[in-house]
């Protein structure tokens, strides 16, 4: 018997709602089966599993929003090791040694501050829906507060149901995420910056007779040259590829490329393509365009939000020429790709014009230095002369 | 008319300087206690005032606190102002007697008639490797009596202006110096003079937690204030300043703005000073609490001799940084 916890889903997260059970008491279920809907700051995320065994009970009602950690559900069957994401939860709400208690009526008097309760009753807030932020899972104002701008849940929420919380609250909450994530990252994280221009004319010309050949439906873009060059030149520089945990470096299990997606309401995500470095050009083509349906309608899959290795930005397409990212922690670098533009270009002792964009790494100065930095970019470069090979 | 530029000066010149003043000011006054005079004080806080004022006025008296205590309150009531320095606060026990039993008392049991005017100084404290019988905090025992007033003096502003205050107050009033105080350096304005001793001070504003200390603490716990700020917790630090009487509406005045408390407090945690202003805080403001009192106090222990175990055993900066992070955010 193991318990299944709320999986924190990247370095921002704090808590989230189970907005739906996919699954039943009794249900055989195995590692990668969608288990849940749960509603996070980054929207709804498809929360898989992580080892084969029977669902014995679901011990979190839905609509609970409740904190990075606490147990949702409990499974027989041989316990697996976590995730293979070293994602780190958010430290603000890391729990410590017990488990948040969910729910009070097991242990009697519910743990709730004077004045949250002061706040409860000014606010008509049920307590027995709050979940408590404080040591021990203790309910504070802000927690009744909290749940006072969320919907009371509702009876089992319909299919893709409407999340709780309005659009505002959501916009509002994926804000204060990113705005966590990147102070974090500012704070944490020794950034070191390289930029270089890249000659992406021999990738154009082959981007250009290759998309000629196949249907309109299946046209390469030039991004998906880009992530797959990034993928490679990994394997040339792994200290970029992978997570500081712990005052020490954890190579990633696989390149599983971030890809910053901005959202139409506002905010981004940087899902992940899982093992970009392996996947055809075809198909990496495909998971980028699904991947940016499936963030912009709000459901993403858990593996996706929290596995990312490194990523990617691609300002490319808003006009600017370089990106000066910041490194979405735990991760240890960041690529961020410009506009393509027709620049003149000196070669051979010659100059004409060129498709060139500019590439840029944000380093973690505690992972890799400088010099294997650059490598990594040179390695992009070079990648990129060679598009057939991609 | 300008503002004449601010002096620099340590915590030991300031009380010096005020001890000087009043000296100067008031011929009722006088300065008695151990080597007070010829040695210029266990502190050197007394030290060039034998020869200012002579012998009369900067009295060395013998080794028997309990006498030389007894003597100022005989002094007061004959219409003397004694400044009493006692060496420690832990000597201060042979002068018990005395404090509590007469000069506390003596208005109450005269019905009135008779007031005892006297001002007793001693050092109080740990940190410097002065061992159990030299180091411990006990004026939280003394903020217990009813009939005097107790000072914790812990800025330079307050080591210069507390004394005249407490001069001309009718009662007795003892006043707490931290020993790792006196060698504190600052500006102090020049001309720095007499403060209010009636109420605690906002040492530093802030909305997510009150940070509750005094005396030797201050520093500390402004220090973890700001380390707190760093972190994104921005923490108001209160100093009490009095410990008798409390300034109970200051206190309850930030803890319902900030709705938690972490009280900071050299003593030992059981029966003290903390307990009582904890007890304050639910009494008054316990519908504003949002996490429980905290508290962070010396070990139950006489204070140890080593260094590391004397370091061990009082507040540091760390314990009071993880108390005010558990309080507002769930854990340390």
């Amino acid at each position: 018997m193991s318990e299944f916890r709320m999986p924190s889903l990247g370095a921002d997260m704090e808590a989230g709602t189970v907005v739906e059970w996919r699954v039943h008491p009794g249900d055989r279920v195995k590692r990668g089966d969608i288990v849940a809907l749960v509603e996070t700051e980054k929207g709804l995320i498809e929360i898989e599993i992580f080892q084969d065994g029977e669902i014995e009970s679901l011990v979190m009602p839905e609509g609970e929003k409740v904190a990075v950690g606490t147990v949702l559900a409990m499974i027989s069957g041989e316990a697996a090791p976590p995730p293979a994401a070293k994602v780190e939860p958010a430290p603000k709400v890391a729990p410590k040694a017990p488990p948040v208690p969910h729910r009070t009526e097991s242990t009697g008097r519910a743990r709730v501050s004077p004045l949250a309760r002061k706040r409860a009753q000014e606010l008509g807030v049920d307590l027995a829906r709050v979940v408590g932020s404080g040591e021990g899972g203790a309910i504070a104002a802000a927690d009744v507060e909290r749940a006072a701008g969320q919907a009371p849940p509702t009876a089992p929420a319909p299919a893709v149901g409407p999340p709780p919380g309005t659009a505002t609250d959501r916009q509002a909450a994926m804000r204060k995420a990113i705005a966590a994530a990147m102070a974090r990252s500012k704070r944490e994280i020794p950034h070191y910056y390289l930029g270089t221009h890249v000659d992406m004319s021999k990738a154009m010309a082959w981007l250009t007779a290759e998309n000629l050949r196949r249907p309109v439906t299946e046209r390469l873009l030039y991004s998906a040259l880009a992530i797959k060059a990034v993928a490679l030149a990994v394997h040339e520089v792994p200290e970029t590829n992978g997570f500081w945990v712990d005052g020490a470096f954890q190579p990633g299990a696989g390149v599983h490329v971030g890809v910053a997606i901005s959202l139409r309401q506002g905010g981004l995500v940087a899902p992940a393509i899982h093992d970009v470095d392996e996947m055809p050009l075809n198909d990496l083509m495909r998971s980028m365009l699904a991947l940016v349906q499936r963030a912009r309608s709000g459901v993403l899959r858990s593996s996706e939000v929290s596995d990312a290795t490194i990523t990617v930005t691609n300002l490319g397409e808003r006009g600017v020429e370089t990106v000066f990212g910041i490194i979405y922690p735990p991760q240890v670098a960041l690529v961020g790709f410009g506009t393509l533009v027709e620049q003149p270009w000196a070669a051979d002792g010659m100059i004409g014009t060129r498709p060139v964009i500019a590439a840029s790494l944000s380093g973690d100065h505690r992972a890799s230095d400088g010099h294997r930095g650059a490598r990594f970019l040179a390695a992009i470069d070079r990648l990129l002369q060679e598009p057939e090979k991609l | 008319m300008t503002t004449p530029a601010p002096v620099k000066t340590t915590y030991r010149e300031a009380v010096r300087a005020a001890i000087r003043e009043a000296l100067q000011r008031d011929e009722r006054v006088f300065l008695m206690g151990e080597d007070v005079g010829r040695y210029g004080g266990c502190f050197a806080v007394s030290k060039g005032l034998l020869a200012e004022f002579g012998a009369a006025r900067i009295r060395d008296t013998p080794l028997s606190e309990s006498a030389f205590v007894g003597a100022g309150i005989g002094a007061a009531l004959g219409g003397a102002r004694p400044i009493v320095e006692i060496m420690t606060v832990n000597f201060s026990l042979l002068a018990l007697d005395q404090i509590v039993n007469n000069a506390a008392a003596i208005l109450y049991m005269s019905g009135g008639q008779f007031s005892i005017p006297l001002v007793i100084r001693m050092t109080t404290g740990a940190g410097r490797q002065l061992a159990a019988q030299h180091s411990h905090s006990l004026e939280g025992w003394y903020a217990h009596i009813p009939g005097i007033k107790v000072l914790a003096p812990a800025t330079l502003e307050d080591a210069r202006g507390m004394l005249w205050p407490a001069l001309e107050d009718p009662d007795p009033v003892l006043i707490f110096e931290h020993g790792s105080l006196y060698n504190m350096a600052g500006e102090l304005a020049a001309d720095a003079g007499a403060v209010d001793i009636s109420r605690a001070a906002v040492r530093r504003p802030g909305t997510d937690v009150s940070l509750i200390t005094y005396g030797g603490t201050l520093g500390k716990t402004l220090a973890a204030a700001e380390e707190l700020g760093a972190d994104g917790i921005n923490a108001e630090v209160i100093d009490l300043r009095t410990l008798r009487p409390l300034d109970t509406e200051t206190i309850i005045g930030s803890v319902s703005k900030t709705h938690r408390a972490v009280i900071v407090d050299e003593g030992w945690r059981s029966g003290s000073v903390s307990a009582e202003i904890t007890a304050r805080i639910v009494e008054n403001a316990f519908y504003d609490l949002d996490a429980p009192v905290a508290r962070v106090c010396s070990a139950e222990v006489p204070m140890p001799y080593a260094k590391h175990l004397e370091d061990a055993a009082l507040p540091q900066v760390p314990a009071i940084v993880a108390g005010a992070r558990r309080l507002v955010s769930g854990h340390e």
